[in-house]
């Protein structure tokens, strides 16, 4: 087999088959019934109904779009990555950290940085644990390696502060002891979010 | 004002009104942009202005106090003297425009039994001084988009130009035809015209939507906002324009929008007259609210045309309609 076929690089101009979507009008009386019928078909009154009807919908029958952000907000998926949140045990209320330090290593913009130590039992024990969301791309790669599920990606996205130290350290991220029976568990990377069968519409080809 | 019934006009009374049309104009053309913007949000479903004030109610107030402190930008090129009087051009025509067309009927001011006309100079070519005026407006976009040094501001121009020789013929063609049925260019001469219950637009249909399709290129609302469509010559004239000129601007083309409301209204929509219960003032205010809701309501519905298609549409479909117009109200006079 030769290379010519090859090499004829206008791959783009040969085999298009064109289709003939427009029926041009033939004779004089059917280009006169096209104009008329362009003329005196009420379609920019269709096209004013639409407009008026999504008005009335709007205002009276409760079908405004607008989510008003800051008072309102649409639920996030729990695969949603934002801030992390260190989990506790739910039996002891001990944090459940092993400091085994797969985090660090993992983090590919190095962000995580932490400190363990042997307590008094020879159990680890994290003395220091920082993640600099200045830095932290949230890859999610740090919740997924971890063998305990002791790190996980919370949904708090609103994350404008003054200083970057005043999220990043373990006792912010870490579930305070007294909201332990509102902690939430990672639902797992196929999740979907709480309002999914609100989401669910007709995909809208009627036209 | 010596107590006694004055029909005819005096100089306090016109300088009264005039400042009353000013003041009110102004504060009513600020408030559409915040009705404008309210209602096209409904239209899409959105919520629209709604943090300042009541339901936003005082966005206007917010917009008005930056416009005010925005820094006014000469551009470096720009020739500054036209630069800077193309804005009062557009906003001063506007106003002298309302100068000529009556809003309410005449009326007496209770205690000092002052008769006043509503119409601060009842000019005996009203249609004619009016039309000429608005026409005159477009002075504005023209000599700022070209004292502007910006090509864009070039290109807006030029779509002025275009707009203005496509849709002034089928302006003054359109209202040729009811002008001839009532004998008169004075706008109350039509207000009296139509003070029997039957509106213009009952003979004058063709006329009216003519006259509807040139106001909307006249005053550069959608679907004929070729002049500053954002979406292909940026902002078009106002491209360089900041402050409070380019709120000038702004004014002149709502109270434009007011203006050819009235005139729709008074013309072809039977006017200021009583109808039914309603007293006149309440009539017209509603047909002038309408008609702005209109404006609106063909913007959120309607795409806008090319330059090319306002002329082919002006001049090859309007204008023959027009004429047609004419001559077929002219057989029916002469024959009736
Ligand atoms: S999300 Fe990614 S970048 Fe952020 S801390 Fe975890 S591993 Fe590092
Ligand atoms: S991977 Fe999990 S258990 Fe290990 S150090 Fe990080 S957070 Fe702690």
């Amino acid at each position: 087999m030769g290379l010519e076929k090859f090499k004829n690089r206008n791959v783009g101009t040969q085999n298009y088959k064109k289709l003939d979507l427009t029926h041009p009008p033939k004779s004089g009386w059917c280009r006169f019934k096209q104009v008329a019928s362009r003329t005196f078909k009420p379609e920019l009154f269709v096209g004013l109904w639409v407009t008026l009807r999504e008005m009335i919908n709007a205002l009276f029958r409760g079908k405004m779009h607008t989510t008003q952000y800051p008072l309102e907000k649409l639920p996030i998926s729990p695969r949603y990555r934002a801030i992390h949140e260190m989990l506790r045990l739910l039996e002891s209320g001990h944090y459940r950290c092993i400091g085994c330090g797969l985090c660090e290593k993992i983090c590919i913009s190095n962000c995580i940085a932490m400190e363990t130590r042997y307590d008094e039992n020879q159990r680890k024990e994290v003395s220091e644990y920082t993640i600099n969301f200045g830095r932290c791309i949230f890859c999610g790669y740090c919740a997924e390696v971890c063998p305990e599920l002791a790190i996980v990606h919370g949904g708090r996205y609103e994350n404008a502060s003054e200083q970057r130290a005043s999220f990043s350290l373990f006792e912010d991220m870490l579930t305070p002891i007294d909201k332990l029976n509102l902690q939430q568990e990672y639902q797992g990377f196929g999740a979907i979010s709480p309002n999914a069968d609100d989401n669910i519409k007709k995909t809208p080809l009627a036209y | 004002m010596d107590g006694t019934m004055l029909p005819e006009v005096t100089a306090v009374g016109v300088i009264i009104k005039a400042i009353l049309i000013l003041a009110v104009i102004s504060a009513i053309a600020g408030f559409g942009t915040y009705i404008e913007r309210k209602v096209l949000a409904f239209m899409q479903r959105r919520v629209g202005p709604n943090h300042v004030g009541p339901y936003g109610l005082l966005q206007l107030a917010a917009d008005g106090i930056k416009l005010f402190t925005k820094e006014d930008i000469i551009p470096q090129h720009a020739n500054r003297l036209i630069f800077a009087v193309a804005p009062a051009i557009t906003a001063a025509t506007a106003f002298i425009a309302l100068g000529a067309v009556p809003v309410f009927p005449g009326f007496t001011i209770p205690f000092v039994d002052v008769y006043v006309p509503s119409i601060a100079s009842d000019v005996n070519v009203g249609i004619l001084f009016v039309l000429g005026m608005m026409a005159a407006g477009l002075y504005g976009p023209l000599l700022a988009g070209m004292a502007q040094s910006n090509k864009w501001g070039i290109l807006g121009s030029a779509r002025t130009a275009i707009q203005f020789l496509s849709y002034e013929v089928v302006t003054g063609l359109s209202l040729l035809a009811p002008i001839m049925m009532v004998g008169s260019l004075s706008f109350v001469d039509f207000n009296n015209y139509q003070s029997d219950g039957t509106w213009l637009v009952v003979y004058q249909p063709v006329a009216f939507i003519l006259f509807l399709i040139a106001g909307y290129a006249e005053t550069n609302r959608t679907p004929f906002d070729l002049l500053e469509h954002e979406a292909e010559i940026v902002s078009g004239y106002v491209t360089e324009y900041s402050g409070m000129r380019w709120g000038m601007f702004f004014i002149g083309e709502y109270a434009n929008m007011i203006t050819i409301g009235i005139i729709a209204s008074v013309v072809f929509l039977g006017g200021y007259n009583d109808w039914w219960i309603f007293p006149g003032w309440i009539m017209i205010l509603a047909k002038i609210a309408f008609s702005f809701f209109f404006m609106l309501w063909v913007r959120a519905a309607w795409p806008h045309v090319r330059p090319d298609q306002l002329m082919w549409l002006c001049w090859k479909v309007l204008m023959p309609l027009a004429v047609i117009n004419v001559v077929i109200t002219g057989i029916v006079m002469m024959a009736g």
